[in-house]
């Protein structure tokens, strides 16, 4: 079954993820940065969902920690060593009763693996079992991403297109 | 009470989701240092869809990719497909927003020095 051997990695990621939080030099937060979102994957992998988890190990894990360490080795390492201020009362407040709140609400969520939860019960049989007579495209996945939804995946190579200007005029050097 | 609690432990994933999510939020609302605050923002980001993708998880179903083409489907079997589509397309953006924030934390530095936000503000006075 899955779900017994979810727990050492759901551990793992919490671990990995203090560890980022905690760490004190940026180089070392952000280098467990990396490892926590490749524990993701492995998770992700283990939930069923391997596309997301290709996605997560190459973006996340690699395209995202290689942009961390670039800005970081842009900028001095004297700035590597973080000062930790105290929390105001307000942030003492407002975040455990924002966690109590989100806790208190689990029980009205459906079991994590039903099949028959909301959300796997209304449109998605559909796409299961329409995708391959459509698309002709066993990875439904993929046929449901390129396929039924391509405008919305063109549209979003638009998003990451503005993003890469946006990155290339700010890194500009200013002629003096 | 011990209703609720209950709940929670049946619910790991959840669980897990909380603590993240809160976690990297308190850092990007508490710590000075810009970078750390991305920290938090990636943290937040991925937990979010780490608690879609664990909706779309069904027990004793494999991945969605049908296994045979000529048998109709038995939805059971599979995980439902369109959480993983939508997380996606929010990976790929949360990486490229995250891309533009450093490169403001570059350009930022380049002009006054530091990624300190106190320092910061103490230059901009």
């Amino acid at each position: 079954m899955i779900f017994s051997y979810e727990i050492p990695l759901l551990l793992l990621l919490l671990v990995t993820a203090a560890g980022a939080i905690l760490v004190k030099d940026l180089m070392s937060a952000v280098l467990l940065l990396g490892s926590y979102s490749f524990f993701l994957a492995l998770v992700w992998a283990w939930l069923g969902a391997v596309d997301v988890a290709f996605v997560e190990a190459v973006v996340g894990a690699g395209l995202a920690t290689v942009l961390f360490l670039l800005t970081l080795f842009r900028t001095a390492p004297k700035d590597t060593r973080l000062r930790r201020p105290p929390p105001s009362l307000t942030t003492l407040i407002i975040f455990p009763l924002l966690g109590i709140l989100l806790l208190y609400a689990a029980k009205d969520l459906p079991g994590f693996g039903d099949p028959n939860s909301p959300a796997s019960v209304h449109i998605s049989p559909t796409y299961l079992k329409q995708s391959y007579q459509d698309t002709h495209t066993p990875n439904v996945v993929t046929s449901v991403l390129m396929d039924y939804r391509s405008l919305d995946t063109m549209i979003e190579t638009v998003v990451i297109f503005s993003a890469g200007i946006a990155c290339a005029l700010l890194l500009r050097r200013q002629r003096r | 009470m011990v209703d609720a609690l209950f709940a929670v432990f049946h619910r790991p994933n959840f669980l897990t989701f909380v603590i993240i999510f809160l976690w990297g939020f308190y850092i990007m609302v508490t710590r000075y240092n810009l970078v750390k605050k991305l920290i938090g923002m990636y943290l937040v980001q991925t937990s979010v869809i780490f608690f879609l993708v664990s909706i779309s998880a069904k027990k004793g179903a494999t991945v969605p990719v049908l296994l045979s083409t000529t048998d109709p489907v038995q939805v059971a079997s599979y995980a439902n497909p369109l959480p993983h589509v939508l997380t996606l397309t929010a990976i790929v953006v949360g990486v490229a927003t995250l891309g533009v924030g450093l490169a403001l934390c570059g350009a930022i530095y380049r002009q006054y020095g530091s990624l300190d936000e106190q320092d910061i503000l103490e230059k901009l006075e």
